[in-house]
């Protein structure tokens, strides 16, 4: 699947685009298709996002998991601070990056 | 410590208000991030892998109490309670919110600091040794030189936009503490060494075109000795020489380590001397009353005479970090103290706010209001009476700020690699979290001894690694991690750089192949020889064997 991904203009956080708005949790994350270019022109234009770009991603049993390692970190948080990550309670939180 | 006069103070405040409204139109839509980009990273704004970042920089890497609070409550208020000093002697925070930015440098501009150039092609905050001022081996404090150096490259309208970065570095002993001949210019204090023409007076002699990243190079010595009277225009014939001539049509070749190289030594400082010729009938050096005016903010704190060099080492853990961390003092009685933000398993140079304020109101009460940041984001009081350090290190220890591993294998040097940049190839923290747990005893850390180890997480090398006696480099192969091992690399005086051992290993592995380095050196060790002594003196080869099998 194609996925796409940026970030908020006022926090910078790392957004996923759903299929209707952008939400900080990737497994929220719609398949873009080939619609990746269309939707992120219009939603830089509106100052939803910036920096946006589309990426491969997979649906798995635990959810929508990023191709590359650079964007599976992106979307967990920093893999030596498990307490600021997407899954600050789960200790095997790593092991979905790595 | 320099304190800002009303022309430091008017630009950085106005700098802010000039920030706060390009925010406001980004905000508003007025400004694309197209346009806004160049404007947020002259601020030291960048956008990493999570967040936006701000990089505030520490000139020379002094800092006051007032100042390191300051960084704590920023780290409170609009991050999320820590901060990450780096190679570069400055501090990072991760989370910024892109609307707080305004309010944040209006902080730090009210203790008389700032983001300013702490990105893009320009130059950048000044270095310097960390023991300025206060080490027993220097010829003169260098930091009013590097002031003199800051002032002089802060806006300065022709060097705002060169070919790449500019990193200048200013020392004072022979005991290179920063790494002097791995910068873009590289300068030593010096005493005239000609007897004919004013032995003894202070100048500067310069090294230019030293660097790491992708292609490192030691920076070669230009000129032996400039006097004081010329120290600017002779940097700015270099700075000329190469915004004329370096590579804007490839970023990659566009540092001046690569202009010298291309030119050849001999060839570049002919092109420089021509310059410093045509610029010494302009009349750009600032009078030597200025450099004296600024010097005057760096005379020694009132010391205290008649103090006693004895130390109490009766608890053993005190003992070993007064032995490990500190190091000789000019004035009897003092002592600096180096606190070490690597504990074992930890992340090197993050520290919480609450650890920075600590260590702030240490410096107020103990160390005549002064810190200083190290290239090996570690944190120094330069001056402490002797008979306040176990007080010292008490306050420090109760706050997991105590620990004994300077300049050992615990030291580590690591750029926030994967976790946290939008460079990186792979992680250099967890790395350097596994090698800091391997070797964490105290035992197994003095018997190795002086050994610095320093991990980059991609080309770039923020992490300083062909500089390490241990080297390691992380690279991306087809989406995996994947680390390459450098032995032999030295910052110091005597400057060499790493070289790669052979193929790269996982994240375990590497880890495994330091410890068998390490075992190829405590095997082959004579009498003092440290790590990299040893290396030299036995070359790769016994490495590789042990290594690689």
């Amino acid at each position: 699947m194609k996925i796409l991904t940026g970030n908020d203009l006022k926090t910078g956080a790392v957004t996923w685009w759903t299929g209707v708005g952008w939400s900080l949790d990737v497994n929220d994350s719609a398949d873009v298709g080939e619609h990746g270019a269309a939707i992120i022109a219009r939603e830089e234009g509106a100052r939803n996002v910036f920096a946006a770009y589309v990426i491969d991603g997979e649906k798995t049993a635990e959810g929508v998991r990023p191709a590359h390692i650079k964007d599976r970190i992106r979307a967990l948080g920093p893999t030596v601070r498990p307490d600021l990550t997407l899954k600050p309670a789960d200790p095997e939180a790593v092991n979905w990056v790595i | 410590m320099y304190k800002y006069d009303q022309y430091d103070q008017q630009m950085v405040d106005t700098r802010v208000a000039e920030f706060r409204d390009q925010v406001r139109r980004r905000i508003d839509g007025e400004l694309t991030e197209d346009q806004f980009r160049p404007l947020r990273l002259q601020n030291g704004l960048y956008l990493q892998l999570h967040a936006y970042m701000l990089r505030v920089a520490v000139p020379y890497g002094t800092l006051n109490s007032t100042q390191m609070a300051m960084l704590g409550d920023i780290a409170d208020k609009y991050d999320r309670g820590y901060g990450h000093f780096t190679t570069r002697q400055n501090i990072q925070y991760n989370w910024i919110k892109l609307e707080d930015t305004p309010d944040i440098l209006a902080d730090l501009a009210s203790v008389e600091m700032h983001a300013i150039q702490t990105s893009g092609n320009c130059i950048r905050n000044i270095s310097s040794d960390q023991y300025a001022g206060a080490a027993s081996d220097e010829v003169i404090d260098p930091r009013p030189y590097a002031e003199l150096l800051r002032q002089w490259s802060s806006f300065h309208p022709e060097f705002l936009t060169l070919p790449r970065k500019f990193k200048i570095a200013v020392i004072a002993s022979d005991t290179d503490r920063a790494a002097m001949r791995l910068h873009d210019i590289g300068i030593q204090m010096v005493r005239n060494p000609n007897p004919e023409n004013g032995a003894g007076e202070i100048g500067a002699r310069f090294y230019v075109g030293g660097g790491m990243g992708r292609t490192p190079m030691i920076g070669p010595m230009i000129r032996a000795f400039v006097p004081l009277d010329q120290l600017i225009t002779y940097s700015e014939a270099c700075l000329r020489v190469y915004n004329r001539h370096g590579r804007r049509d490839n970023k990659y070749k566009a540092r001046i380590k690569i202009l010298v190289h291309e030119l050849g030594k001999d060839e570049y400082t002919r092109q420089v001397e021509e310059e410093f010729q045509h610029l010494l009938d302009q009349g750009i050096e600032p009078p030597l009353a200025e450099l004296e005016r600024i010097g005057q903010y760096f005379a020694d704190p009132a010391w205290e005479t008649g103090l006693s060099d004895e130390l109490d080492l009766s608890d053993p853990d005190f003992r070993l970090w007064a032995e490990r961390n500190c190091h000789a003092h000019k004035q009897a009685g003092y002592v600096i103290a180096t606190v070490s933000l690597k504990p074992v398993g930890g992340i090197p140079g993050d520290a919480t706010a609450d650890q920075i304020r600590l260590m702030a109101r240490i410096a107020k009460d103990y160390s005549f209001d002064e810190l200083r940041v190290t290239h090996a984001q570690n944190i120094v009081f330069p001056h402490l009476r002797k008979a306040d350090l176990y007080a010292v290190w008490r306050m420090l220890d109760e706050a997991g700020l105590g620990t004994a591993n300077l300049d050992t294998v615990g030291d580590i040097i690591a750029c926030p690699g994967l976790d946290y940049c939008s460079l990186a190839n792979a992680r250099s923290i967890p790395i350097a979290q596994k090698i800091s747990e391997r070797f964490g005893s105290p035992a197994k850390q003095a018997e190795i001894g002086e050994l610095k180890l320093k991990i980059s997480g991609c080309i770039n090398a923020c992490g300083h690694h062909h500089a390490g006696h241990i080297g390691i480099l992380g690279v991306d192969r087809k989406g995996v991690e994947n680390y390459q091992l450098l032995l032999g690399g030295c910052e110091g005086a005597d400057t060499s750089l790493g070289q790669i051992t052979g193929p790269g290993f996982d994240e375990d592995g590497i880890v495994d192949a330091v410890e068998k380095a390490t075992e190829v050196y405590l095997a082959n060790k004579q009498g003092e020889e440290r790590f990299l002594d040893t290396y030299r003196r036995i070359g790769m080869a016994p490495f590789k064997e042990a290594i690689y099998g």
